[in-house]
């Protein structure tokens, strides 16, 4: 990063982020920009240990269960659950194509990169509100709320209390990530990022692409194996 | 230690002696939106000790209830939200935050030579989520109270209780949220903002166990978040995943509960162990012996954290495999607990010790910590846990570890930073009343209550055999004297900030980096930014000598 912003030169460096300065507490730029990005992987660490306590309950319920993990698994829409897959893949994709023209100062092309982000992780959760629409007229709800006939096996509400759980509090992340989104699609608006600046466009894709990797773990795991 | 090139003999320019961080500026709003480590910490400071007030009331409640072995002043339903909030108050409200986000938040970054913590606005974040965390706890107080006891075990508190657990829970799980941005922050700043020539091994041991418990905040708190976050959904949507009824699991939320709340343990007493370093290694006036090997046994002790939680659930019905394996490992704890007991008193050895106040009570952390460790051997064994589990032996043995350690290690470091922190000297004469007050009140309550374990009392009850009576009159008496104690070393510190006289920036002649600015510091910590060429705890007269 400092290389670069040595190779643009003093004046055109002084036009690039304007509202950019060192911290007072750190050295230098890179100090700063190192200490932020680590202070997002260890976030990134806790989302790992939170979402780790369901995958540790679906593992236990699974197996303790298992006649009614595979009965209730073949309720889940694979199609629509592909999709979503699919969408958010590929905002990923964008997602880490922003960060990159952000880094080579093609501001316009952040821009659109970072609205097509945001579309994705719209249509996401619009695909997700048809999905929970059917579960609910269904019945097929978490634990005691479970309502839904002609189940052969004990414990569907089990199945559909962690579905609900883990993919209710994705949910919550992907709507956390699109305000973030958002903030640094209107930042980037501004001209407050460039090749000398970019380290909340790169943080933000770091969450972001945590969001989607949890999504890649809960798909085949609820959705696909029986 | 550190080779500040000086103005004057504190290295300050003579325009910059008489402001410090508590005239910079003025008024509440200056306080509430200020981004300083030091203003910070000191609102921690007032915060956990106002948590330490209410948990410190409700247990001379509980006290004064068990007195006789009927009803003394309140019924059996007050009995168990006294109990229950006396544990949650000072676990969450107190313990947990009380000596990182206070002292370790004031004194990081002065010990490593720094400005500030890495992320100044998210420590101000944390500190206010404590606070929204700690009005849901009260809020709970006011309408109804929790009477669950502090680990809020399934499926009493998702489903039978009639308190306001949604709102404790919920309370306790924003707080998880201030742990975890105060251990990010450390382990950034650590790694980040050490002064130059600050190297991993030339930080005060305080740093390291800070580090440590960095470490667990980080790792273990989120799953007591998800583990709350379940419990919240169960009783608020009954979803059935602890439900027996529905065919949920109670033993996977005390499972999950322990996964973080046997970390939340060396939360609670790495900070001390590092706190009474520091005070035993200045007042011994010597370097500390074993530097590496305290240092590597904070790590250690994090890292073995997280493989014991089965010892709370030996009689919980988890298989008896799993009880002997988690037996097995416990032991590993006492390695580097043992590793830091001898180079402390390695430390001591050969050194010319001075009984100052805050030394008193780095040396009576050592004889606690030293009953509660090895009497944690006693519960740690299988057979004899089978016969001690859930009786006042366990209350005994937790109590010497989180209060005889842990808060005597935190009043300790108060004293020991008090006059960095406000810049006055206390009155040490009334400062050892309180402590042997404190002192002799902590093991008359709490030795009495070993025995009365042993002798079978099982915790938490409300009403006991009249064969008990004695020993539970004796120790309630002692809790008299123990909060007597606190009160006097209350009234010394409040005192001291009317009438102290002026701290001089290093009263008690020690070797650390935090010592080398003025009492109290300037907004940025150091006139001139630290150079260390010094190891830690060396003097630069070592050096001729």
């Amino acid at each position: 990063m400092s290389a670069k912003a040595e190779a643009l030169g003093g004046a055109e460096e002084t036009k690039l982020s304007p509202q950019f300065h060192v911290a007072h507490h750190f050295d230098k730029a890179d100090t700063q920009f190192d200490a932020g990005r680590m202070g997002v992987w260890l976030f990134l660490v806790t989302e790992i240990l939170l979402f780790g306590g369901l995958f540790c309950a679906f593992a236990i319920f699974r197996s303790k269960y298992f006649p009614s993990f595979v009965e209730a698994h073949h309720h889940l829409d694979r199609v629509m659950g592909g999709i979503n897959t699919i969408v958010l893949i590929s905002s990923s994709f964008t997602m880490a194509l922003a960060v990159r023209s952000a880094q080579k100062n093609e501001k316009k092309k952040t821009t659109l990169l970072l609205a097509i982000t945001l579309a994705c992780a719209a249509m996401f959760l619009v695909v997700k509100y048809f999905e929970y629409s059917h579960k609910i007229h269904d019945g097929l709800l978490p634990g005691g709320n479970f309502t839904a006939a002609d189940f052969a096996s004990g414990h569907p509400g089990i199945f559909f209390a962690i579905y609900f759980m883990m993919t209710g509090i994705h949910g919550v992340h992907v709507v956390i990530g699109m305000g973030l989104i958002l903030w640094i699609l209107l930042r980037n608006q501004k001209n407050e990022f460039s090749s000398r600046y970019y380290a909340p466009v790169e943080n933000v894709g770091l969450y972001w692409h945590l969001v989607d990797l949890v999504w890649i773990y809960l798909f085949p795991l609820l959705y696909l194996v029986g | 230690m550190a080779n500040t090139a000086t103005v004057d003999e504190l290295g300050h320019s003579p325009e910059v002696r008489g402001k410090n961080y508590l005239n910079q500026t003025a008024g509440v709003w200056s306080w509430l939106t200020t981004v300083d480590h030091k203003r910070i910490g000191i609102m921690y400071l007032v915060s956990v000790l106002v948590g330490f007030g209410l948990g410190g009331i409700f247990a001379l409640l509980v006290r004064l209830e068990l007195l006789t072995a009927k009803k003394t002043i309140m019924d059996a339903s007050q009995y168990n939200q006294a109990f229950t909030l006396h544990g949650a108050a000072m676990v969450f409200l107190f313990i947990i935050p009380s000596i990182p986000a206070s002292l370790g938040n004031f004194f990081l970054p002065l010990m490593i030579g720094a400005k500030d913590v890495a992320f100044p606005r998210l420590n101000l974040l944390s500190l206010y989520l404590y606070w929204i965390g700690a009005i849901f706890m009260l809020a709970a107080i006011v309408t109804g109270g929790v009477d669950t006891g502090w680990t809020f075990y399934v499926p009493y508190a998702s489903g039978v209780s009639t308190t306001s657990v949604i709102s404790a829970t919920f309370g306790v799980f924003v707080m998880g949220f201030s742990s975890i941005l105060t251990g990010l922050n450390f382990i950034v700043t650590l790694h980040k903002l050490r002064a130059p020539g600050m190297s991993w091994y030339r930080m005060p041991l305080f740093l390291w166990s800070l580090y440590a418990t960095s470490i667990i905040q980080v790792l273990a708190t989120p799953v007591l978040g998800i583990t709350l976050l379940l419990l919240i959904f169960e009783r608020a949507f009954h979803i059935g995943i602890f439900d027996p009824t529905l065919g949920g699991d109670p033993v996977l939320f005390q499972h999950f509960f322990w996964f973080y709340s046997h970390p939340a343990v060396y939360i609670m007493i790495l900070p001390g162990m590092g706190v009474a370093t520091e005070i035993l290694a200045t007042n011994s006036q010597r370097r500390v012996f074993g530097y590496k090997a305290i240092a590597f046994s904070s790590v250690a002790i994090a890292l073995v954290s997280f493989l014991v939680w089965g010892h709370h659930m030996f009689v919980s019905g988890q298989s008896e495999l799993s009880s002997a394996i988690f037996s097995f490992l416990t032991f590993f704890v006492a390695i580097p607990s043992g590793v830091k007991m001898f180079n402390w008193l390695g430390t001591l050895w050969g050194g010319s010790i001075r009984f100052t106040v805050p030394m008193l009570y780095g040396i009576a952390f050592l004889f606690l910590f030293g009953i509660g460790g090895l009497t944690g051997l006693f519960l740690g064994m299988l057979s004899v846990d089978l016969h001690l589990h859930d009786t006042y032996f366990v209350v005994a043995h937790f109590h010497y570890v989180m209060m005889g350690s842990t808060a005597i290690a935190f009043f300790g470091g108060l004293h020991h930073w008090w006059p960095k922190m406000t810049g006055k000297m206390y009155d040490e004469k009334l400062a050892r009343v309180g402590f042997a007050l404190t002192f002799i009140g902590f093991n008359w309550t709490f030795f009495t209550q070993f025995i009365l374990g042993t002798r079978g009392m099982p915790r938490r009850y409300y009403n006991y055999l009249d064969q008990y009576q004695p020993l539970h009159a004796f120790s309630t008496y002692g809790s008299w004297v123990l909060g007597l104690g606190f009160l006097i070393t209350f009234i010394c510190l409040a005192r001291s900030l009317k009438t102290g006289a002026p701290a001089p920036a290093n009263p008690w002649d020690s070797a650390t980096l935090e010592w080398q600015t003025q009492s109290p510091p300037i907004t940025e910590n150091f006139e001139k930014a630290p150079i260390v060429t010094l190891d830690a705890y060396e003097r630069p007269a070592e050096e001729t000598a």
